[in-house]
């Protein structure tokens, strides 16, 4: 088995992301990221996606659920994306998905945050039989196919974002565990280290004020990787009809449309792009980050 | 090729056992704590009293937690893994039925996947940030944040209803009896379409591995020497730097098989591909939970033993590894 470096730790999410280093990372971020086309992107991408999630249901001309059209109307003045068959504003429906999608995702996110974190940081700092066991456990999770983990959980206790989430959050943290165990193996014998455990500071504050500053760049690049996978997780038990069918994201708009392929592109066009556009700015960000430390 | 590390197999094979049993306690606790009576979770919700006391007693249903597990390790091992009463028959021969049309469709669509990214990657590592790269990148990119179902709407739109060029659904054409060399063209012009659109995911992934372990190995020695040799800067590249970049290659493939078989499942929906993907969605609506459970032991198990496959084809081509 590869040895579990940085570079394999990416394996699964992106091995072609290169892992910043700590160095000036807020300044990298404010300076250097935007200084990228890719990063300007990538920002705005998520900044409206961010307001509209934030703004959607102001912003919506219709309610969603409310049939204020023919059936199956193409792209018009009144109805920019089109109605769906029951008459409702699909652009409507759009501004109140994108609050879904994120939902879950952040949740996730959160979830996968914490434990990847504290596995990682207690496998690299303290080593041994600790670092054993932990790294184990960690791998026996990364090869739980968490996709149908989340569809047998939502089939068996019902559809609900609270168990997507929490069976999502609780299969996606490994890779993060194994890249902050790299990173702090790899900062662990340095000087700056050594010279606070012998001032006698207690390892809590070691991992906290000397640690965790040199994982946190790998961690952002690696979290919206991450990120934008999950939003495509959830958009495809979406798809499945496996979210809470009361809320309206787009995985199940992208549902629906599937009966009116031949009819209505509309309806299987615009939930779709707004997911790839969503997810496209996550992506760019993450990347332009890492490339902007690249460079450096 | 070396002889690999025998223990470095032994060891590998070993992991296979505890993995497997933290896969099929996490499946024995969901069947424990979904609500309702775990005896319609392994026997489905349409059968009668009678029906529910034999299969409570197959499946020691009334003995202790610990007990259970015990014996519900005991039958998966025998390849028992409960009984779809909407199928009428055990489960494992409902899903292993639709193997072969998920296995026919997951191998076009990686073998495509492979021929098309190695080349991108390459070339676009041949000049990093240069026009061809930058496009490449950003094509790879686009195509990674794409949602699988939604490139087979469009696909399907686009492709098969506006210019017919590619059947909508199914595997064969209904009706058509044909048999021999007209069946194998009939199926292949169905699974063009969905192949493709499941190996347009692998395809983005694929692209960057295969730039950046080119981009690592270029500035190698061995690459420089070939160089200094007087081979052409395509020669160096082709033959001593793609070889090794195929390295992490397999790795990246045995580690996405588990994304593989989840986005076939969705383009099986999608474009109504015999496969598990259709078995699946139909058990989700029959609520046939004990195939939907059996699905993820043989999802499990497939991810479990290619992460193994992937390690040993690693090994064996890699003289650098060795026990860890």
């Amino acid at each position: 088995m590869p040895p579990s470096t940085r570079a394999s730790a990416f394996a699964e999410l992106a091995p072609f992301i290169e892992v910043p280093s700590p160095a000036r990372w807020r300044r990298l971020l404010r300076r250097d990221v935007l200084r990228r086309l890719s990063g300007r992107a990538g920002l705005t991408c998520a900044a409206v996606v961010c307001a509209v999630a934030l703004f959607g249901p102001l912003l919506a001309p219709h309610d969603p659920f409310a049939i204020t059209g023919g059936s199956l109307g193409p792209p018009s003045a009144g109805h920019p994306m089109g109605t769906d068959a029951l008459g409702r504003d699909v652009f409507s429906a759009v501004l109140y998905g994108a609050r879904t999608s994120l939902l879950v995702a952040t949740g996730v996110s959160v979830i996968a945050l914490a434990c990847g974190t504290t596995v990682g940081m207690l496998a690299g700092y303290y080593g041994g039989w600790i670092d054993n066991a932990l790294m184990r456990a960690t791998e026996l999770f990364q090869v739980i196919p968490r996709f149908f983990l989340a569809i047998i959980a939502i089939a068996l206790f019902g559809p609900g974002l609270d168990r997507m989430v929490l069976t999502l959050g609780l299969t996606s943290w490994p890779v993060l565990a194994r890249l902050v165990r790299g990173e702090v193996i790899a900062v662990r014998d340095l000087d700056f280290v050594r010279a606070a455990e012998a001032m006698g500071l207690p390892g809590s504050l070691i991992v906290r004020r000397h640690l965790l500053p040199h994982v946190m760049p790998s961690i952002v690049v690696a979290l919206g990787l991450l990120y934008g996978q999950v939003l495509l997780l959830e958009a495809t038990l979406g798809f499945l009809g496996l979210g809470d069918p009361g809320t309206i994201s787009w995985g199940m708009m992208a549902a629906q449309a599937q009966g009116f392929l031949r009819v209505a592109w509309w309806l299987a066009l615009f939930p779709g792009l707004a997911i790839t556009l969503t997810v496209l700015g996550v992506n760019l960000l993450a990347d332009a980050f890492s490339s902007a430390r690249a460079v450096q | 090729m070396h002889t690999v590390n025998r223990r470095f197999i032994l060891g590998r094979l070993l992991q296979v056992v505890p993995t497997m049993t933290v896969i099929l306690l996490i499946s024995f606790l969901l069947i424990h704590l979904a609500p309702g009576d775990a005896v319609f979770t392994v026997a489905g919700e349409h059968g009668d009293a009678a029906y529910y006391a034999f299969m409570r007693h197959r499946f020691g249903l009334d003995q202790p937690l610990p007990r259970q597990f015990l014996t519900y390790l005991g039958r998966v091992v025998n390849g028992d893994l409960g009984f779809s009463y909407v199928y009428g028959r055990g489960t494992l021969g409902v899903i292993l039925e639709r193997v072969p049309a998920t296995l026919l469709l997951t191998g076009t669509a990686l073998a495509i996947a492979v021929v098309v990214a190695i080349p991108l990657g390459a070339v676009a590592a041949a000049r990093p940030h240069g026009a061809q790269d930058v496009g490449i990148s950003a094509f790879a990119l686009a195509l990674y944040s794409t949602p699988a179902f939604w490139v087979g709407q469009l696909a399907i739109i686009g492709l098969s209803l506006r210019l017919g060029l590619f059947p909508v659904q199914g595997m064969t054409s209904a009706g058509s009896g044909a048999a021999g060399w007209p069946h194998a063209w009939d199926v292949a012009r169905h699974l063009a379409l969905p192949a493709m659109v499941l190996a347009a995911q692998e395809v983005a992934v694929l692209v960057r591995i295969m730039r950046s372990a080119m981009l690592d190995e270029l500035p190698r020695d061995h690459v420089r020497t070939a160089r200094a040799k007087g081979f052409s800067a395509m020669q160096a590249l082709v033959r001593h730097a793609l070889p090794r970049a195929l390295l992490p290659i397999v790795t990246i493939i045995g580690a996405r098989v588990g994304h593989l078989i989840a986005g076939a499942a969705v383009v099986e929906i999608i474009f109504g591909w015999p496969g598990m993907g259709r078995l699946l969605i139909a058990s989700l609506q029959s609520r046939d939970a004990p195939i939907l459970l059996g699905l993820f032991l043989v999802v499990s198990l497939t991810v479990v033993l290619a992460n193994l496959l992937s390690d040993l084809v690693y090994a064996a081509i890699d003289p650098r590894i060795r026990v860890r």
